[in-house]
């Protein structure tokens, strides 16, 4: 017979949640000794460029270059590699959310908030040139403004000289802000792109995909517009297209590059248009969005990289599901009126074209996919950008969620609904919902990274290109009959 | 018609939204003295490793309950009183059903093990046992679990991720034996081995012994060793929880006794899940199903009869699926621990020893599926089963069920020509 039921027990598990259980002598540490060589590497790293920012001499120079930036972060590689590689192949989630890092702990602040004050500087600190000229007002809140003006000037002015070398090999011009912002974002996504590599080293769907971003970012992303620009070419990025990249197909860049001398100019203006009106369809037809969002872009492959770590902080609530379609159907009637705006009144000087394009670079260009998209990753998960805000993945989204081949298919029975691959989701998407159920996950938002197969235990989800777009729908709501319906007899009651 | 769901587990939460689908007038009543919401069970272990917070094992949003008109009843059922159809409850007024559903699910299986009750010693299966092990598991160092099954593994897990020793006595001489065949079997005991811990088969628990403070120190087994540590965890199964049927006509055995319908012997009064032990006409053995997928089954079956449409209760063709440690494992259908005799097995394992795959075959059709470390999808193989295909069909199909991601190594010719091989058919990929 049963023992009694404990009508003592009166804990709120709402109120004071579990957390981290104290008091344990803690999770045995994977590190190998090399480990620590690597660590002691990357705080070489870190000092030699925080010195060249002092104005250390070895500033300018290939030793200082790369003993800065680079080795920290190749130094980094080493130690995810080294790290993960005493552990099982399987899933690393240990701790997740006890973490300051990953759980949104002071850490995480202090991360969200260095990210932060890196765009802020990037976007809208003024030139060194305008700085020195400027006068204090009166006052000591205007002398102390100029001051820290001029005192981050001095620093970010010494880190993007700490990378001539570099930019000068490749381009044939001195670094500027933006080699400095492609120099750093391009180490982030190799060094963990590595961290990725060894994490799911048991998932050669992530193997195959990390290794895509990581090549697409540093060839596409870096090295080509560079070398570009030392062949006097305009420097092209291949892999952003319009929307995302929204002024490419404003006038003034496709005059500019038409006007190009040696045809190369013409191959990327038509490379933009098959990209916007060919190849997104097509592709996103046959695979998903996930072609681009996970396998090509920057801004996806910096979040499957660098944001990992903070992939569970996405909301999954209804409310923010609403948000996301809103803001980003909004954000892409935005950037379309804007760019019909430029066309029309191209040559006219129009106030209100100008505006707009203004606007759209300093709200969504600037502060919404660099500022919050990156900032905030430590605080709102690593896809705050791509699902909430970027035009291209609304784009690609209304394809996947009307007319593409892709899904991820449910299996059965088995799922038991433990949340893991919702609460893994970058995008926020609850596919419990959908396996709970046993239906097919179909939604615009999903960049088919994969990783809530990947952590699913019971093995419930697969990420599937289908021999038709039809038979996805097979017993879920297929968005096109459901839209249809709701405009006849409105909407559905839950 | 107000009907009162007594638990909010799988069977009790499936069953409250699936009547209130069927029935939108009628009131609907869940009552949990565990917890405020209805959570994952299964999903315990990732709070405790910090994979998911508590929240994130909730299936559904809070509000889900308000808006489908759900009312949640924090409190414990002290007394069911049959004749009055009221529920009195250790705080608060009684409560009048006009129908009632026992989902209580069950709870940790003792089997009089003297030190059993002592502070220290626990089992997993709810949020309470959860929340003991918060309390136990501060400055233990080792830890000892008996039996060798799902749940055994899963807290060994949990406890090993917070570098806790673990010693796991298992009374068979092969893990989960009574499930698993020789071989996956193997293959299970040698991955717990090696990620360090200390798996001992053929070890029987026979007494927990109290330290001075009064809470365990440590185990003996019947050969006589003596283990310390500092917590004990009790894994040997679950039994189902039959308290509240104590003093009322709602007849117990194993479980709460139900017929097909999963109608007790009292009007009105059905049970679900875990408790539910389902009595099967001139078939032998009573059902008594206690995996999360069954519940679920139950769940939705009880609801199509609290809701007027009578429905007998259809498990299905079995299949289940965990997780050890990072090996996965799925069945689907009937695969014996100890090959029948007229049933034929065919095992290939990987070089790696972290892959295999089983497939049964009986009377010229395939019968059951066992894949290690492999994905296949649940459907195929459901159907394959169903329409008794044979073993040379199902070999030569063999990638149709496939269900690992894309990129993923495959091996069917290696797999189908070992397999053929063994369950004697021509196949060829």
């Amino acid at each position: 017979m049963s023992r009694p039921l404990p009508i003592a027990y009166a804990f709120d598990e709402e109120a004071a949640g579990f957390g981290a259980p104290q008091g344990t002598p803690g999770a045995p540490s994977a590190g190998a000794p090399l480990a620590w060589v690597a660590l002691v590497a990357v705080a070489l790293g870190v000092l030699s460029f925080a010195a060249q920012l002092a104005g250390a001499p070895h500033a300018g120079t290939w030793l200082g270059l790369l003993s800065g930036l680079p080795l920290a972060f190749a130094a980094s590689a080493v130690y995810f590699w080294l790290g993960l590689q005493g552990t099982t192949p399987g899933i690393k989630h240990d701790g997740i959310f006890f973490g300051s890092m990953t759980a949104r702990g002071t850490l995480a602040w202090f991360a969200g908030l260095g990210l932060t004050a890196f765009y802020v500087v990037l976007y809208w600190l003024p030139g060194a040139g305008a700085i020195a000229n400027m006068q204090a007002g009166e006052g000591a809140p205007a002398q102390a403004k100029l001051w820290l003006l001029r005192w981050t000037s001095a620093l970010f002015e010494r880190a993007i000289g700490s990378l001539d070398p570099l930019a000068l090999a490749l381009s044939g011009k001195d670094a500027d802000r933006w080699f400095l912002y492609g120099t750093l974002y391009t180490l982030a996504v190799l060094a963990f792109g590595v961290r990725m590599l060894m994490k799911y080293r048991h998932v050669r769907y992530q193997i195959v995909r990390t290794l895509s971003v990581m090549f697409f970012q540093l060839g596409f992303g870096f090295l080509i517009p560079q070398v570009l620009k030392a062949f006097r070419y305009p420097e092209y990025y291949f892999t952003y297209f319009w929307p995302l990249k929204y002024d490419y197909l404003f006038p003034s860049s496709v005059t500019g590059l038409w006007n190009t001398p040696g045809g190369v100019g013409v191959f990327m203006v038509v490379w933009g248009l098959v990209a916007t009106f060919v190849a997104t369809p097509v592709l996103t037809y046959f695979f998903g969005k996930r072609w681009y969002c996970s396998w090509v872009c920057g801004c996806g492959g910096l979040a499957e990289t660098l944001g990992d770590p903070y992939r569970q902080l996405s909301s999954k609530s209804t409310r923010a599901w609403k948000v996301e379609r809103w803001l980003i159907h909004s954000v892409l009637v935005f950037i379309v009126v804007t760019t019909a705006a430029v066309w029309l009144t191209r040559g006219t000087h129009s106030p209100l074209a100008a505006g707009l394009q203004k606007w759209y670079g300093f709200l969504i260009g600037a502060a919404f996919s660099g500022v919050i998209g990156v900032g905030f990753y430590p605080l709102m998960g690593s896809r705050v950008w791509c699902r909430f805000g970027c035009p291209m993945a609304a784009v690609l989204g209304v394809f996947q969620r009307c007319f593409s081949r892709f899904r991820i298919t449910t299996n059965g029975g088995q799922c038991m609904s433990c949340g893991n691959c919702s609460t893994y989701c970058e995008m926020g998407i609850d596919v419990r919902a959908y396996a709970e159920k046993g239906e097919n996950v179909v939604r615009a938002s999903c960049v088919g990274c994969g990783v809530c197969a990947a952590v699913c235990p019971r093995g419930v989800l697969k990420l599937e290109n289908g021999p038709t777009h039809a038979d996805r729908f097979a017993g879920a709501e297929n968005p096109v009959q459901t839209f249809l319906a709701s405009l006849t007899q409105g909407p559905k009651v839950p | 018609m107000h009907v009162v769901i007594v638990g909010n587990g799988v069977a009790g939460f499936t069953a409250a939204l699936r009547l209130r689908e069927l029935d939108p007038a009628c009131r609907i009543t869940m009552i949990s003295g565990e917890s405020t919401y209805p959570y994952s069970r299964p999903a315990l272990m990732y709070v405790f490793m910090g994979h998911m917070r508590y929240q994130e094992t909730k299936p559904f949003e809070d509000r889900v309950w308000a808006e489908q008109r759900i009312e949640l009843v924090r409190a414990w059922v002290t007394r069911i009183d049959t004749e009055g159809k009221r529920l009195e409850l250790h705080e608060g007024q009684p409560l009048s059903y006009d129908k009632l559903l026992l989902a209580t699910g069950s709870q940790p299986s003792l089997y009089g093990w003297p030190g059993q009750d002592l502070p220290g010693v626990q089992g997993l299966y709810s949020l309470m046992d959860l929340h003991a092990l918060y309390q136990n598991v501060q400055g233990a160092k080792h830890a000892v679990i008996v039996g060798g099954g799902l749940i055994g593994i899963e807290l060994a897990e949990m406890l090993h991720s917070q570098g806790v020793h673990v010693t796991f006595l298992v009374r068979e001489d092969a893990y989960w034996s009574n499930v698993l065949p020789a071989e996956e079997s193997a293959m299970v005991t040698r991955l717990i081995r090696e990620a360090g811990i200390d798996l001992r088969l053929s070890s029987e628990l026979a007494e927990i012994h109290a330290g001075p403070d009064g809470r365990a120190a440590a185990v003996t087994t019947k050969a006589g060793e003596r283990i310390e540590c500092q917590l004990v965890g009790l894994t040997a199964g679950v039994s189902p929880n039959t308290q509240l049927c104590q003093g009322t006509p709602i007849e117990a055995g194993r479980g709460i006794l139900v017929d097909a319908h999963l109608q007790t012997k009292v009007p009105d009064v059905y049970a679900a899940g875990d408790c539910a032990e389902i009595v099967t006409e001139g078939e032998g053995k009573n059902l008594l199903q206690q995996v999360w997928y069954t519940g679920k089954l139950q769940g939705e079956c009880v609801a199509k009869t609290l809701a007027g449409q009578a429905t007998r209760y259809d498990a299905g063709l079995w299949y289940n699926s965990a997780k050890f440690l990072d090996l996965e494992y799925q069945t689907y259908g009937l695969v014996h621990a100890q090959p029948q005799a007229v049933e034929t097995h065919g095992w290939w394992e990987h070089a790696s020893g972290r892959l295999g795959l089983r497939v049964v075959a009986m009377d010229g059709a395939v019968t059951g599926f066992n894949a290690m470390g492999l994905r296949l999808r649940h459907r195929t193989c459901e159907r394959w089963i169903l329409e008794r295909r044979s073993p040379g069909y199902v070999l030569e199909h063999l990638a149709e069920a496939g269900f690992d991601p894309e990129f993923t190594r495959r091996y069917e010719p290696e797999v189908v020509a070992t397999l053929a091989a063994q369950l004697g058919v021509e196949a060829t990929v």
